[in-house]
This record gives C-alpha cells, sequence and structure tokens, in this order.
C-alpha cells in the first residue's frame, strides 16, 4: 500500500507539472512595451516553482518508496544534526529562493510601478463603481474638471460627478464607456473607485491593478498593437461583478482623434 | 411572450381609461406643457459591456433626463390633481415596467397607492431593479433572464427614481399617485384629464429634473379648462 502511495505521488506530481511544462495554457500575446519582462519573470518564477515542487514531490515519494514496508523493531536512523540542521537547511534553501525571486522580479515590477510616466504621457482618469468603468479625458482645454461625488447622476450619464453649470473646465471632458487609446503612446491611468475595491485588468497588457477607495492610484503603459481587448474587474466587488468589464480599443493615431472629435461633438 | 406583455398593457390602459370615466360628464382640465431656454443635451449611452442589449441599437439610444417635442413641448411630465379629488382605491390592473434592451419602459411609469406594480425582463442579462424610494420601504431585486415578473406595490405617495444595481445607466421614474387623475404630457407635451367633477382642484406638473409646478383650477360642470406649465430649462 505504501509503495503504491508512492508511485500515484509521483504519477500526481507528473500529471501537474506536465501541461505548464508543455505550456498548454499560454497568456494571450503581450501588446504593451513593459510585458515582455513581466512574461519573463512569470516564466523564470513558474521554471523555479516548478523544479522545487517536482524535486520536493520526488523526494518525498523516494522516502515513501523505501521505508513503505519497514519491518518491526527495526533500528530508527537518524540524519546527521537532527531535526534542527534540517530545518534550518530547508529555510536557508527557501529562503534564498524567494529572496532571488524577490530580487529578479523587483526589475520587471519596478519597470510598471515605480517609474513615473513620461510628461507627455496622454492622461485618462478610470472610475470604477458597481459594475462598469468609465473613462474620462481632459477634451480640448486639456484640463480635468474637477470631482463633485455628490454631483454623480448616472441617470444622466454624469459619472465622474462633474459640474458643468458652475465648472467650465469640466464642460469639455469627454466621458467613454470604453478606454480608447492611440497606438504606441504612453498612457497615464489615473484610478478611482467610487464605492468599493474593483481591479483593472486587461490581460494582454500584463497589467493588473487595484482600485482603492479613497485612494489615489495610478499605471501606466504604452500599448504596441491595435486591436480590441477585454477590460475586467478581478477584485469581487458585489453581486454584478461577474458583469463588470468594459473594452480597450487601441487605435492608429489618426483614428484616435476621429473618435475624440466625434465625442466631443456628442457633448 | 411579447404579445402577452402587449395585452396586459392594452388591458392595463383600458382599465385606466375605464377608471377615469367613472365620473362621465365631469369636467376636464387640459393643457400643455413646454419648456423655456436650453434643454440639456441628452447624451448618447454606451452599452458596450453588454453587447446582448448594445446590439438592439443601430445607433445609441440617448438619456431621458429631459425628453422634448417639436415647438418646445417637454414630455414626460406627470401631471396630476393633487389636491381636491378624494384618494381612490388601487385599480386591480397592475401597471407594468419593462426592461428591454438594457432601457426603462417607460421611462415614467405612473400608477396608484397600492397598485399591483409587475417588473419583467426581456433581457438576455440579469437586472437588479433598485427604486430610490425616501418615503416607502426602499428594495433592490435581482431579475435574471427567464425569470417571473417582480410583483410589488407602494403603500404611500411618492415619485420614486428608479436605477438597475448592474448597469449605471438604466434610469427611470416610478410616480405613485393617490388617485387616477393623473396623465403625462406626449410628444406635443399635451394632457388632459377628464371626467372630474366640480369643484376646486390643485393641478401639479412633476419633471425628474425640472421639479413641480401648480396650479389652482375650479370646474363648475362639463366645461374644459386649460392649464399649461412652462418649465425653465438649463443646458447643464
Amino acid at each position: 500500500m505504501g509503495k503504491l502511495f508512492a508511485v500515484v505521488l509521483v504519477i500526481i506530481a507528473l500529471a501537474s507539472a506536465y501541461p505548464i511544462a508543455t505550456r498548454m495554457y499560454v497568456m494571450p500575446e503581450d501588446i504593451s512595451t513593459h510585458g515582455h519582462a513581466i512574461d519573463d519573470q512569470l516564466s523564470d518564477t513558474m521554471k523555479e516553482a516548478g523544479f522545487s515542487f517536482l524535486g520536493a514531490q520526488l523526494v518525498l515519494a523516494f522516502f515513501v518508496f523505501k521505508f513503505a514496508q519497514r519491518k518491526e523493531g527495526a533500528k530508527l536512523t537518524h540524519l546527521p544534526g537532527g531535526a534542527k540542521l534540517v530545518v534550518t537547511v530547508a529555510f536557508i534553501i527557501v529562503g534564498a529562493e524567494v529572496f532571488a525571486l524577490g530580487v529578479l522580479g523587483q526589475k520587471a515590477w519596478a519597470n510598471v510601478y515605480f517609474t513615473a510616466p513620461r510628461p507627455d504621457a496622454l492622461q485618462i482618469q478610470a472610475q470604477a463603481g458597481q459594475f462598469a468603468f468609465y473613462f474620462r479625458y481632459a477634451g480640448v482645454d486639456g484640463k480635468f474638471g474637477a470631482i463633485h461625488p455628490d454631483k454623480i447622476d448616472e441617470g444622466n450619464q454624469n459619472f465622474f460627478g462633474l459640474d458643468p453649470a458652475n465648472d467650465i473646465e469640466s464642460r469639455d471632458d469627454i466621458v467613454s464607456g470604453e478606454l480608447a487609446i492611440p497606438v504606441n503612446r504612453e498612457v497615464h491611468l489615473l484610478m478611482h473607485a467610487k464605492d468599493v475595491g474593483h481591479s483593472f485588468y486587461v490581460r494582454e497588457l500584463r497589467i493588473q491593478q487595484d482600485f482603492v477607495p479613497g485612494l489615489d492610484l495610478s499605471v501606466h503603459f504604452t500599448a504596441t498593437k491595435i486591436g480590441r481587448y477585454e477590460i475586467v474587474c478581478t477584485q469581487l466587488c458585489g453581486l454584478g461583478h461577474y458583469n463588470m468589464k468594459a473594452y480597450l480599443n487601441v487605435m492608429a493615431q489618426d483614428d484616435f482623434e476621429k473618435w475624440m472629435k466625434q465625442k466631443a461633438s456628442e457633448l | 411572450m411579447r404579445t402577452k406583455h402587449l395585452f396586459l398593457a392594452g388591458v392595463a390602459i383600458l382599465a385606466a381609461v375605464a377608471t377615469t370615466s367613472a365620473v362621465p360628464g365631469g369636467g376636464t382640465v387640459s393643457g400643455k406643457v413646454t419648456y423655456e431656454g436650453t434643454p440639456a443635451k441628452q447624451k448618447p449611452i454606451d452599452m458596450s459591456k453588454e453587447p446582448s442589449c448594445a446590439k438592439q441599437y443601430a445607433t445609441p439610444p440617448t438619456t431621458e433626463t429631459v425628453v422634448t417635442g417639436p415647438n418646445n413641448a417637454l414630455e414626460n411630465v406627470v401631471v396630476y390633481i393633487s389636491a381636491g379629488a378624494p384618494d381612490e382605491a388601487a385599480p386591480s390592473q397592475a401597471a407594468v415596467f419593462t426592461q428591454k434592451g438594457c432601457r426603462y419602459l417607460p421611462h415614467v411609469l405612473v400608477f396608484q397607492v397600492n397598485q399591483e406594480l409587475k417588473v419583467l425582463n426581456e433581457d438576455q442579462t440579469s437586472h437588479n431593479i433598485h427604486p430610490l424610494a425616501k418615503i416607502n420601504r426602499e428594495w433592490n431585486k435581482s431579475q435574471p433572464p427567464g425569470t417571473p415578473p417582480i410583483v410589488d406595490k407602494y403603500d404611500k405617495m411618492e415619485f420614486i427614481p428608479v436605477k438597475c444595481n448592474v448597469h449605471p445607466w438604466m434610469h427611470g421614474t416610478f410616480a405613485v399617485l393617490k388617485n387616477s387623475h393623473y396623465a403625462i404630457s406626449g410628444e406635443d407635451g399635451g394632457f388632459k384629464l377628464p371626467n372630474l367633477p366640480a369643484g376646486k382642484y390643485t393641478v401639479t406638473a412633476y419633471h425628474e429634473s425640472y421639479g413641480e409646478q401648480t396650479q389652482e383650477v375650479t370646474l363648475t360642470g362639463s366645461e374644459t379648462k386649460n392649464v399649461n406649465f412652462v418649465f425653465k430649462a438649463k443646458p447643464y
């Protein structure tokens, strides 16, 4: 029975590693300038974690197999140094692994999160609320109008709480349900949550950033491929969470300008 | 299914007419609701997050917070007798509010205190209707596609903004009134409150964005009194 368990252990370990080793599930094509670093890091992490996992499972299976049918009264043998040494060695190995992942991984992370966007990045404000995303562009004056949460009136499409009656800067602000951006231009996305925590996730952009009510968070990225991609909320935010999504529309510069003009004409 | 709803709606209208005809030969208050100034431009609604609804429209529908007609006519104004007429028992027919194409039909639904309210979902998506009642009890109810109508009623008079907790752009109004003497201004802004017995009445016009206006009117017999309302429109 013990030997069978050891065999089953090996089968489970190999079967779990197989889909990852053969890349059965691949991420969709990366359309961002920073995404390759994330992908490389993810691949390194998978390799390291995968080898550690297989190694640990195989060693476990080996010992189970070897000592499965020990005779009664057989003499116990100990590793030299006892449990203390084993634990210390394990602690150092695992610690070194986690530390190495952190040191190597911070490069990919810091590239996205710890660098400032270019000064000429396109500023877009994102507002997440139950259960939709809305995006705001500054309009021709290049300035965002102030936000007044008490003025939010969704039936009137005032999702951000603008006050066009008194605030001239807000009159030309363009609000859209889809995130339209020009290709190959950096975008600085300023993120606000209206009610609870949400998350902005675009697989193709390799970006996932939470919205936190009360915090001014932001991400910046450059999309390199024209197309339409899904933006989904990946933070359980309530009843309609499953349906909280929007679309990222990466356009050629000309098309983007046309889109902005079209949106401005609807104001 | 659809035919059935149309039929129900037809029955509801007939019933409403039948109720108001309860005092035949009475006087009539009729008139027109208009605006002066520049009303807010209605914005197209972006439904891209709900493709099953978005595909029902060739061009995106617009918001309906201010709906106007030719010659400054103001639509969707609830005109009703707010004083002078006795409270009436609710008609037995249900008032029907339909969620279709991720919009509320009709945009303004008028019904009476304790009248049955039936909410239908004709969409291929879940809705969560949330009437923001302040005087009546507030509730919100989830309604996946293909589920039976939501049935409820309100026991106090109130104008209740209605929203959907899943689709932020969905917006409508419930007008819960105490008697059957009401009308909604149409495309030409016109309204008619027939079959009113002789007496002194307060006529109130309610618009969801512009608020309320009242006028006093006295009927002595079977005459028709003309009452017009003019709301001040603002661009923002």
